[in-house]
């Protein structure tokens, strides 16, 4: 085991590093212009200025391992300076975003936060809710419950997040005024009122995210716990006359649960790019509005350094899954 | 002051504003905050690094120019004690120096005082080359600034300037304070993060913390100039969403007082308003959308170095075909569908400062009927009857592009059906907005190349006066591959009176001479098939019933007088 | 006949009616409808699909309005005879938009899915039943995951945009990059769900007992495996087709997907979101529709599933009931 994990790891340094290529060059090819944003009445030959600033007018080449350094080497060390109060990375270029000029981590590290706590939060309640949910739905099939189990979640699924977030802002912030519309990034929570503040503000994107999400999850539980129902081991172990509740929930739902957390540790990275819209809608202002901000303004730094770091949180996600995989189902051997 | 303030908050539409509009007097910070949302959000408070209109006005909360436009367009002086003229001295004769006094008793946030050094500061920091300054223009016909003593500033012009207010006036280049940003100039401009995101201002507010594209929090100066302001004790000033999602903010759900551009359907806005919480306020500046008509050739047969750059267009140059299109367009529900309040209909190319628009066209009226007799004498006639009018073996059928934007493609629909009616066939395109601005000239796509009959898009100037915007219709500012498709005469509009009358517009300094040349440019290229314009689009901004103070200004920084905002009532 | 067959004889044994003896021979997918029938939920769910299926064919060719016509005689109506569904702001009839964008929709949706769908069943039984392409296609399924969806998309939206319209005009060309887009950045759950289960499936006896007996590979698979691992691959579908139909209007919404002046559902929705408080019924049309599809899909792909199950056919479906 701890050798598969130790080569599936060294396996994902060639993997990332195509990856960031992948990305660069992809980038490289697309026709975007970080100069498109700004206004008609600045003219074209001060763009072009504004351009050669920005380090455009170097080979692609020599900016993709320049990046590749700063990513690397510099980043990492300013990292350490911080912790430790070192002066290494001084003087180093770092990563520097095309529309802020200011460094790609900082605005990162700023934005991690509310991310955490909103997708973080909203991921929780969507396990905690799914699983009980399509445990039940399986074991009593096309039972009233099942049925509107089934319903509701196919309704929440085929919704898209931009319609049902204004449609919860209208109806509990506009005519009911119960929470607040607007995320306020600067609220720190130090007492019950601001927890309390923190609780409602989160309250609606929250609600959204995890309806998307438990309609999902609630499915892939359903139909999991469905297939071993049928398992030959189900009756036997009824055969021998387990109580009923043994059999659901110790050797039913330990079978069941396998592929369902493979989906859970795959999403994992995936509800980053998901909270996109929901982060828009609500201006929550996480890592989602950062890359759709990064991507509206053609800010390729900022879009390669994301893009690489959702790539890193991936490849590890799935290693993980993997690793879990083999834990939980003795049948698998890796060797 | 008083008096100023009370008829302010009643035309802001706030009835009951009268009789509280007293209480708004006091000691510096007393309203305690007040919310602005701005849904594109800030992502520098540096206006010389970014020069797009979220990061200008947000940074004129702290950043001050010498002197402001008001809200009618007129220039004021902020820093200094006068506007310099030719009468008053401050210009000299020749017009190419123009001396600013500075006001004594300013100082910076950090209490340091303010003086000349910051100003010739401010001009080098722009015009170093390896700083891609956004703002350059405003210095270019600048060739130094002098600074005898601590509160003169004397800019010397490269050649006579008869309107000399440009460097240093306005929310696009304000001063910046030469002890904090001393480091900062050229190349090093990227590494002043700390700089760049808290600029020490002379404004009402300075920046507490900053985090980029998504909020700001500000605070009272405490070392501002003027006594018992701002009103407030800080501001918070959050970016993000959509155009809906902060008026909904200050509306209807009134967690916001100030929400900026609110680009939206007119029912959607009044159906806010219903909300009650808020109210819609509309300025008109230059901005107008508008359908450029190619003078060159786009046919895709010729070859790159020839396409949209040989002249003339196969039927576009023909006044009838171009007085058609432009009679068959309904303007008046363009607005309508469009823009509502923010929308007026126009047939200028500068339909604002009034003093500088030209009032001498009409186009308020769909005349199908006129536009098809139009065509009809010019010999236009569909003579084969497949709905496409064509004459000499030259049919009407145009390509119309523009962004990707949705009020544009109902405009291209509309418009579409319009010219099809009167006997254009018209195909549509509509372009990524990043690809058609972005000036790539890799791309086929951008506007500058225009590789299609016309286009549409809107455009504006800076400032009040037209002499630059002007110069966008000079034979020599064409696109072409010469020039990396660079320029700014995009639809290659080349009329040799049009650059005879724009030289003489800028050696005269009379103003009302000025206005007289400027309208009579202005109908030159309507006329002459540079452009049909459509709709003159202004700003609508929605401010908080309680939010007292609010002058929606066009011509400069929105948040200009917010030193001057409170808070109506209790 | 998936599974071994004493364990279907018993089985079909203890079921009662129904017993094998009591019927002449028939064919598999004739037990597969019966079964299929059975499902009132299917049943249900296979007509109102096939129904929205025929209203967007054949809808546009017989209703006389045209999608794309103005009319400003007729702006913001409510529901008519001559308008079913009312009409948007620029008096376009809402109901022969609905249609065309369903169109759209749902070949997008159908499309794309049966592109991830076929990618990721391949890649998935590949990778579980032959351990030697195991590491490899996984390695890609991996790379595959950790190229960012939205980036990815929206490079190939950005680079291939220009070439596709050209060469199959703007519709045509859009039309491919979407379902091409979308099915190749979304076919590795599946691939991945399918391969464990198919590495489960592997060690069962049923499969031990086929392959002691010198059956071929592609007969295992294509006979024993495939219809084992249909119920995962059902529900990924029902998921997949939502996603797509989802993933156009997102990329709709941030101006990467059709241009906006071409209705597809998710389009009409993101359109009427902001008129949800004038003319709510603009976006319920649309979100009606999408729902719909989903629900319906989601049913028959519940029956398709106990119908395909060869445990569960021929037995009605009550076992826990």
């Amino acid at each position: 085991m701890l050798t598969y994990t130790f080569r599936r790891l060294l396996f994902a340094i060639p993997t990332l590093f195509f990856i960031a290529a992948a990305i660069f060059f992809l980038l490289e090819l697309a026709p975007g212009d970080p100069m498109a944003n700004v206004p008609l009445t600045v003219p074209s030959d001060v763009k072009e200025q504004m351009r050669q600033a920005l380090g455009l007018d170097q080979p692609a080449p020599i900016r993709f391992v320049l990046w590749l350094k700063q990513f690397f080497w510099i980043e990492p060390l300013n990292l350490v300076d911080h912790w430790f109060g070192t002066t290494f990375a001084e003087g180093e270029l770092r990563i520097i975003s095309w529309q802020n000029r200011a460094p790609v981590f900082l605005t990162i590290a700023e934005r991690i936060p509310q991310t955490l706590w909103v997708v973080g939060t909203s991921y929780v309640v969507a396990i905690l809710i799914a699983i009980p949910i399509g445990i039940y739905s399986a074991y009593k099939q096309y039972s009233l419950f099942d049925q509107a189990g089934t319903f509701i979640t196919m309704i929440g699924f085929s919704v898209p997040p931009f319609f049902s977030g204004v449609f919860v802002i209208l109806i509990f912030s506009v005519y009911l005024g119960w929470f607040p519309t607007i995320y306020d990034t600067r609220l720190v929570v130090n007492d019950w009122d601001s927890f309390m503040a923190q609780v409602r503000q989160m309250f609606l994107p929250v609600m959204v995210l995890a309806l998307q999400i438990t309609s999902q999850l609630s499915r892939f539980m359903r139909a999991s716990m469905l297939d071993n129902l049928n398992q030959d081991y189900v009756r036997t172990a009824r055969a021998k006359g387990l109580v009923e509740k043994r059999v659901i929930l110790v050797h039913v739902l330990r079978n069941s649960l396998l592929p369902v957390v493979t989906v859970i540790a795959l999403y994992v990275p995936a509800i980053f790019s998901g909270a996109i819209i929901t982060e828009q809608i609500f201006k929550v202002n996480g890592i989602g509005q950062l890359l759709i901000t990064a991507l509206q303004a053609n800010d390729w730094p900022m879009v390669q350094t994301l893009s690489f770091i959702f790539a890193v949180l991936i490849v590890v996600s799935n290693l993980i899954a993997d690793v879990l995989y083999g834990v939980l189902d003795p049948r698998i051997r890796y060797d | 002051m008083k008096l100023r303030h009370a008829l302010l908050a009643s035309a802001a539409a706030c009835v009951p504003a009268m009789a509280l509009a007293d209480g708004h007097e006091g000691e510096r910070g007393r309203d305690g905050q007040v919310n602005i949302i701005y849904w594109q959000a800030p992502s520098t408070l540096n206006p010389f690094l970014s020069g797009g209109t979220k990061d200008v006005e947000s940074a004129s909360l702290v950043l001050e120019p010498l002197a402001r436009f008001d809200e009618t367009g007129t220039i004021q002086p902020w820093l200094v004690e006068e506007i310099p003229t030719v009468e008053n001295g401050g210009i000299t004769e020749d017009l190419t120096q123009i001396t600013w006094k500075l006001r004594s008793d300013i100082v910076w946030s950090d209490g340091t005082p303010f003086t000349s050094e910051d100003v010739a500061f401010t001009y080098e920091y722009c015009t170093n080359p390896d700083g891609g300054c956004a703002q350059i223009t405003k210095f270019e016909p600048v060739e130094s600034v002098e600074t005898p003593d601590a509160t003169t500033v004397i800019v010397n012009f490269k050649e006579p300037t008869p309107y000399p207010y440009t460097a240093f006036v306005g929310g696009e280049s304000p001063i910046l304070q030469k002890a904090q940003f001393e480091n900062c100039v050229g190349a090093a401009a990227s590494t002043c993060t700390e700089q760049n995101f808290g600029p020490i201002g002379t404004g009402p507010f300075v920046v507490t913390e900053f985090r980029t594209n998504d909020v700001i929090a500000f605070e009272a100066n405490p070392n501002f100039r003027e006594e018992g302001k701002p009103a407030f004790a800080s501001v918070n000033f959050k970016g993000g969403g959509d155009a809906e999602a902060a008026g909904r903010a200050v509306m209807q759900t009134g967690e916001f007082d100030y929400a900026w551009n609110l680009q939206l359907a007119p029912e959607v806005i009044a159906q806010m308003e219903a909300g009650g919480q808020g109210t819609p306020v509309a300025g008109f500046g230059p901005l107008v959308e508008r359908i450029m008509l190619n003078n060159t050739n786009p046919d895709p047969a010729l070859g790159p170095d020839e396409r949209s750059v040989v002249r003339p267009h196969p039927f576009l140059s023909d006044p009838a075909v171009y007085n058609a299109m432009s009679m068959a367009i309904d303007r008046p529900l363009l607005v309508e569908i469009g823009y509502g309040q923010a929308g007026r209909v126009t047939c200028n190319w500068v339909p604002a400062p009034e003093s500088f628009s030209s009032t001498s066209m009409t186009c308020d009226v769909q005349d199908l009927e006129g536009a098809k007799a139009m065509l009809e004498e010019a010999g236009w006639v569909d003579s084969n009857g497949d709905g496409v009018r064509e004459k000499d073996g030259v049919e009407l059928r145009v390509l119309y592009q523009t962004s990707t934007n949705a009020v544009r493609q109902d405009f291209q629909a509309l418009i579409k059906e319009w010219w099809e009616e009167i006997g254009i066939a018209t195909e549509l395109r509509n372009v990524n907005a990043s690809v058609f601005f972005g000036g790539d000239a890799g791309s086929p796509d951008t506007f500058q190349k225009f590789y299609a009959d016309v286009e549409m898009y809107a455009n504006t100037f800076n400032g009040t006066d037209p002499q630059a915007y002007l110069a966008n219709g000079l034979c020599d500012k064409a696109p072409q591959p010469s020039t990396q498709w660079q320029g700014e005469n995009i639809s290659r509009f080349c009329m040799d009176e049009y650059d005879a009358l724009w030289n003489e517009l800028s050696q005269t300094a009379n103003i009302e001479e000025r206005q007289r040349i400027a309208k009579e440019l202005n109908d030159m290229i309507v006329q002459n098939g540079g452009m049909i314009p459509l709709v003159h689009r202004g700003r609508l901004s929605a401010h908080a019933n309680t939010l007292g103070g609010v002058k929606l200004n066009v011509w400069d920084s929105e948040l200009w007088n917010i030193a001057d905002w409170y808070r109506i009532g209790e | 006949m998936t599974d071994p067959a004493a364990n279907a004889t018993t089985m079909a044994d203890e079921a009662g009616p129904n017993t094998l003896a009591a019927r002449p021979p028939r064919s598999q997918w004739r037990d597969v409808w019966d079964q299929f029938r059975t499902h009132k939920g299917a049943l249900i769910g296979a007509f109102v699909f096939l129904g929205i299926l025929a209203l967007v064919v054949f809808g546009p060719m017989l209703w006389p309005l045209d999608p794309t016509e103005t009319n400003m005689r007729a702006r913001n109506q409510g529901m008519s005879w001559a308008h079913p569904m009312g009409t948007d702001r620029l008096g376009r009839d809402t109901f022969a938009r609905v249609m065309f964008g369903g169109r759209i929709s749902m070949a997008v949706g159908l499309t794309a899915m049966l592109l991830s769908l076929l990618l990721g069943t391949l890649v998935g039984v590949l990778a579980g039943y032959f351990k030697r392409l195991d590491g490899p296609l996984m390695r890609l399924t991996d790379m595959f995951l950790a190229l960012p969806i939205l980036p990815l998309l929206l490079v190939l939206v950005v680079l291939f945009r220009e070439p596709l319209s050209s060469a199959f005009g703007i519709e045509t060309g859009i039309f491919i990059l979407m379902v091409t887009a979308i099915g190749i950045t979304s076919w590795m759950q599946t691939a991945r769900i399918v391969r464990g289960d198919v590495l489960a499936l592997k060690e069962r006896e049923f499969v031990l007992a086929a392959r002691s007996i010198g059956t071929p590979p592609r007969r295992i698979i294509l006979r024993h495996m495939l219809p084992n691992v249909l119920s995962p691959i059902m529900v990924s579908a029902t998921l997949g087709i939502a996603t797509a139909i989802i993933t156009e209007s997102t990329l709709s919404f941030l101006g990467l997907g059709f241009p906006p002046d071409f209705p597809t559902w998710g389009r009409l929705l993101f359109d009427a979101v902001s008129f949800l408080q004038q003319y709510p019924m603009r976006a319920i049309w649309p979100g009606l529709m999408i729902s719909l599809v989903v629900l319906s899909i989601n049913y028959v792909g519940d029956g398709l599933r106990d119908a395909l199950d060869p445990r569960i056919r021929g037995r009605g479906a009550r076992f826990f009931a």
